[in-house]
């Protein structure tokens, strides 16, 4: 059974004041993420991360289109139960102390309230807030609110995380923790949605990443599935005391170093780079393929609809 | 009662007791202690009267205040705060939300009513030396003062759930005023023809009728309130309310939280 699937959903606001107009937020969306995947949603802001993650945990209703969570309707309450929802810098109760704010979403989340307060303890310290359970939210960094979100997110052991930029607002270990927390879940046999645009952690954390862009998915696939789709670069090494001038016109970015020159060149460009240096008698001492970066397939995709590359869900 | 309108309830009872709310008591023992001291050195018998009325009048006032400006945010605060995201996005319907909401509000005013109307008792006590079993009436006003509130509260939370803070604090405040004053609406409707008077008439039924349950003066003379004015009040209120709530609630329940 899919962890989520959206069958053409779309969501288009009405904004103005008097006379409204439709502002499109996402075009049909069709994507099937399976149980116990890491899903990373890629996108600049404004893309529609935001929106998707509304309409899958029945913040926003659709206009159009249908998701189904754990095999139901999103507003089901027995899939309510089972899903965990970060928001993108998310603000909580700020009367309650973090220990009285994950009781009051375990009680929400129809927690047995003998469980709840070991659950509530254990999740501090996975977090690393045991020593703030007893201060009010309001005296909380962004960092601190951030883990408590987290926190609650995954109090009630849910089968399937909905995280919204998880990674925002924390520094460079607090964003190491929250990786190790995210591929902990992984372990635990939990599906995983986040939203990101940190692409290097997209590249080290996700099964498949989906780039989304002015509402529109543009491609959705494995990492090194999509990356292999952009035209790569390769890097040839060979002797010699200059540059050949035939290859500055094929694009080449060349670095010399003693008598060894290493050129980096579009993949098309190849042949007649190879060419050259036969022409010139150079000797070659190595041809690679240049790996192709998630940032670079992102950039590509980020082209105005209908001159992207990708494969569509 | 459904245990998530009942920690949704407390919650909200619990934020309003943090955010120091009842801190108005304060305010209110020092007006109503100050206004007795003075009464007890100026007035000849009316001590009884105007530390009642007074008493009773400014319960209200109080009340009133905080049910519109706890009221017109209860709904409205939690999205702009987006703390509703993780409310509604665990098994919390959006109905359940917004009656635990209401019924926090009011839980909040009764408690705040109750410490309200022993000062008034005590006052009464400074005052006349004694306590009357006659002075058993206005535990009825305070009554009939607590039934405002909730129509208040539910008027408030309608406002809300479609209009900007500002607009329902007004319009919620707007129809106390105008319900405060529905008898004699009914009676202008009575006295006028013509549209005019159907207009009028139309009106005085669609505002709540905050007159028939303000029962100050009557207790403050030391007359007593008819059994079968708390009964017609009690079903006023609760079905005046129960509409209104209603309303919120599907205004809310199509509502998207952007």
């Amino acid at each position: 059974m899919a962890a989520i699937e959206t069958i053409n959903l779309a969501k288009t606001y009405a904004v103005g004041f008097w006379r409204k107009k439709p502002r499109t937020a996402l075009l049909p969306l069709n994507l099937t993420i399976e149980t116990g995947e890491i899903f990373g949603f890629l996108g600049p802001n404004g893309a529609g991360k935001t929106t998707t993650l509304k309409l899958l945990t029945g913040i926003v209703f659709p206009t159009s289109g249908t998701a189904r969570i754990l095999g139901k309707d999103v507003d089901d309450p027995v899939v309510k139960a089972q899903i965990g929802f970060l928001p993108e810098q998310p603000y909580f109760y700020d009367h309650l102390t973090a220990r009285e704010l994950l009781q009051y979403y375990g009680q929400l989340s129809g927690m047995p309230a003998k469980d709840l307060s070991s659950r509530v303890e254990k999740m501090l310290g996975r977090v690393g807030l045991a020593d703030a359970a007893h201060t009010q939210l309001r005296k909380f960094s962004k960092g601190m609110l951030q883990r408590v979100g987290l926190a609650q997110a995954i109090l009630h052991d849910p089968r399937l995380v909905f995280l919204d930029e998880p990674m925002s607002g924390l520094d460079p270990i607090g964003r190491r923790e929250v990786r190790e927390l995210i591929q902990q879940l992984k372990q635990e046999g939990k599906t995983v949605f986040f939203s990101t645009h940190i692409l290097s952690d997209a590249e080290a954390l996700c099964d498949r990443v989906g780039v989304i862009h002015q509402g529109q998915l543009r491609g959705v696939g494995a990492v090194a599935d999509l990356t292999s789709q952009v035209h790569g670069k390769v890097e040839m090494i060979f002797t010699a005391g200059s540059v050949p001038a035939g290859l500055t016109s094929l694009g080449a970015e060349a670095r010399v170093s003693g008598n060894m020159v290493s050129v980096v060149l579009p993949e098309e460009n190849q042949e007649a780079a190879l060419e050259v240096l036969r022409r010139e008698r150079l000797r070659l001492t190595s041809l690679t393929p240049v790996r192709t970066s998630l940032e670079e397939y992102y950039m590509q995709n980020l082209q105005p609809a209908g001159k992207s590359m990708g494969v569509g869900a | 009662m459904n245990s998530r309108i009942a920690h949704v309830a407390f919650n909200t009872f619990r934020e309003a007791v943090r955010d120091r709310v009842l801190y108005n008591l304060i305010a209110f023992a020092v007006l109503l202690s100050g206004a007795a001291i003075l009464v007890g050195q100026i007035s000849i018998d009316i001590e009884r009267l105007v530390v009642v009325n007074l008493g009773l009048t400014a319960v209200t006032l109080f009340g009133v205040v905080i049910a519109i400006f706890i009221g017109i945010g209860l709904v409205s605060k939690e999205i702009e705060k987006r703390t509703l995201y993780t409310v509604l996005s665990r098994p919390v319907r959006r109905w359940e939300f917004v009656v635990g909401k209401f019924l926090g509000l009011t839980g909040t005013l009764l408690v705040n009513t109750f410490f309200m109307g022993v000062a008034v008792f005590l006052a009464l006590w400074y005052v006349a030396h004694h306590l009357e079993r006659g002075d058993l009436s206005i535990t009825a006003a305070l009554y009939f003062i607590v039934l405002q509130f909730l129509i208040v509260c539910a008027l408030a939370l309608l406002f809300s759930s479609f209009s900007s803070p500002l607009l329902s604090a007004v319009f919620t405040f707007a129809l106390f005023v105008i319900g405060s004053l529905s008898e004699d609406l009914r009676g202008f409707a009575a006295a006028t023809k013509g549209i005019a008077g159907a207009v009028a008439s139309i009106v005085a039924y669609l505002v709540p009728n905050f007159s028939a349950m303000n029962v100050v003066n009557q207790v403050a003379h030391g007359e007593t309130v008819a059994g079968q004015l708390i009964l017609y009040n009690t079903l006023y209120a609760l079905l005046y309310s129960t509409m209104a709530i209603s309303g919120a609630v599907l205004i809310f329940q199509r509502r998207n939280l952007k």
